[in-house]
């Protein structure tokens, strides 16, 4: 495999997908090639099932399959054909936000696993670690519309959307916190200044860059 | 309906769900007092005919009769046709999207009709799924994993046709051999009889395979609809009786 996967993980409002789309602006700039790719998005799958979750029809098999479907369509078409190719693939989300999703919902954490088998292991998993009420101010501060299962609705946690996101959110950083340590994450203070955590990612990523990147970076000795 | 009416009525005693591997948490330990019977084999072979023959016989005598197959959920049933046209999807895709709309049936059609007493007859189950996933190369593990929660159904035939005859029945009903049913995406052969045949062998071979841990029946498809049907109505009323006797 000569492409590296890099993974950021964490909940809702953690500050990952800022981080990590500096990070992509950075590669591009350093004519590195990269790709990035987001959970729950392939157009294919999104299609079928944007049905499904609009009527809340989903239930935590069909929730957990649909995504499993949606993340291998990615992987089989995207994130493994460029990551031999050579790429720097920057996923945002990976197989972790299903574990920790499904878990919550009652999937049990053997037959989650298994399922995803079939991908590859990170070089590094940043995990943005935030206290629950910094990422939830930052998300719900807006007053958003929350949808059915984002907010974790199908749980039965609570009838206000926005009380349930918050039980529904900590479950999840629950989830994480194990997760941390058996899968070896690398920890990211949320908290910190944006300017500050780009500058740690940047200096983990570049020890993945060939040699010659770093060599480049220098201005030449006369 | 009390307990005891139930069971003196129909034979039909209160029995908690069976699942193959982990199941999820919030099926496990429902009650079901329908009963749950499968039909597998490969396309051509017969299988719908035989369960509208099947049907009428069965609630001509009482029973309650749910059909269930595959590719019929509401959910994406439509969707896995319109994506398997366009020839897009990898396989491990097509296999989680199976187990999807399979999960849906399941949870949405399969299960409930069991808890309300009816007799369901699948069209096709998980071992079709898992046979085709093993001849493009899925390993058995992951596939008998992924299927964990399905429900293990009280019988499960299979119609046994010999490829060479399989294929003749393809063409009476469609006149054509279909894509996927023909295994082209696994390139066996430019020329599409041989790779019909090729494909056919290589999933009979899985369910030769799985007959063992799965307790299939298998039925010799090789004779007349009557014949099967006799043969397998035999063994559906030995099956209910033994119930009544118990």
């Amino acid at each position: 495999m000569k492409g590296k996967l890099v993974v950021v993980e964490g909940i809702d409002g953690s500050g990952k997908s800022t981080q990590l789309r500096l990070l992509e602006k950075w590669l591009i700039s350093r004519n590195v090639p990269v790709f990035f790719t987001e959970w729950n998005s392939s157009e294919t799958v999104k299609q079928i099932t944007k049905k499904g979750k609009k009527n809340g029809q989903l239930t935590p098999i069909t929730f957990s399959l649909l995504h499993a479907t949606d993340f291998a369509d990615r992987y089989e078409r995207n994130i493994l054909p460029l990551l031999h190719a050579g790429y720097i693939v920057l996923a945002d989300r990976y197989v972790y936000t299903a574990y920790a999703r499904d878990i919550v919902r009652g999937c049990n954490p053997n037959w989650v696993k298994k399922i995803y088998e079939f991908a590859i292991r990170p070089e590094i998993v940043f995990y943005f670690k935030v206290p629950i009420d910094t990422a939830v101010d930052r998300i719900l501060s807006g007053r958003p519309r929350l949808k059915h299962y984002e907010a974790g609705m199908d749980l039965n946690l609570s009838n206000d959307p926005y009380e349930s996101y918050r039980i529904f959110q900590s479950r999840i950083i629950e989830q994480y916190e194990y997760l941390s340590v058996s899968e070896n994450f690398t920890i990211v203070d949320g908290t910190m200044e944006i300017e500050e955590s780009q500058r740690f990612l940047r200096s983990i990523v570049m020890k993945l860059l060939p040699l010659n990147f770093a060599k480049n970076r220098r201005p030449k000795r006369p | 309906m009390n307990y005891r009416a139930i069971r003196s009525l129909k034979g039909k005693e209160q029995r908690k769900t069976v699942f193959y591997g982990h199941a999820i948490p919030y099926l496990e330990n429902i009650e079901i007092k329908g009963r749950f019977i499968v039909i597998e084999g490969p396309d051509a072979s017969g299988r719908s005919t035989q369960i509208e023959l099947l049907w009428p016989k069965l609630e001509a005598d009482g029973h309650a009769v749910l059909n269930a197959g595959l590719r019929r959920s509401e959910l994406i049933g439509q969707g896995i046709l319109e994506a398997k046209r366009n020839f897009v999807l990898g396989r491990r895709t097509i296999s989680l999207f199976y187990a999807a709309d399979f999960a849906d049936q399941l949870e949405n059609k399969i299960i409930p009709g069991l808890r309300a007493g009816y007799i369901v007859l699948s069209d096709r189950y998980i071992y079709t799924l898992m046979a085709r996933e093993a001849v493009r190369g899925i390993s058995s593990s992951w596939s008998r994993n992924l299927y964990g929660f399905a429900l293990r159904p009280d019988i499960v035939f299979y119609l046994d046709v010999d490829p060479n005859e399989l294929v003749h029945r393809v063409f009476k009903k469609n006149s054509y051999l279909d894509y996927y049913e023909s295994g082209t995406d696994l390139r066996l052969s430019d020329n599409m009889l041989e790779s019909f045949i090729m494909y056919q062998k290589l999933l009979k071979k899985e369910f030769v395979r799985m007959q063992k841990r799965y307790n299939i029946v298998s039925i010799n498809g090789n004779r007349s609809v009557s014949e099967i049907n006799e043969d397998l109505q035999k063994r559906i009323y030995d099956y209910l009786q033994n119930l009544q006797n118990y």
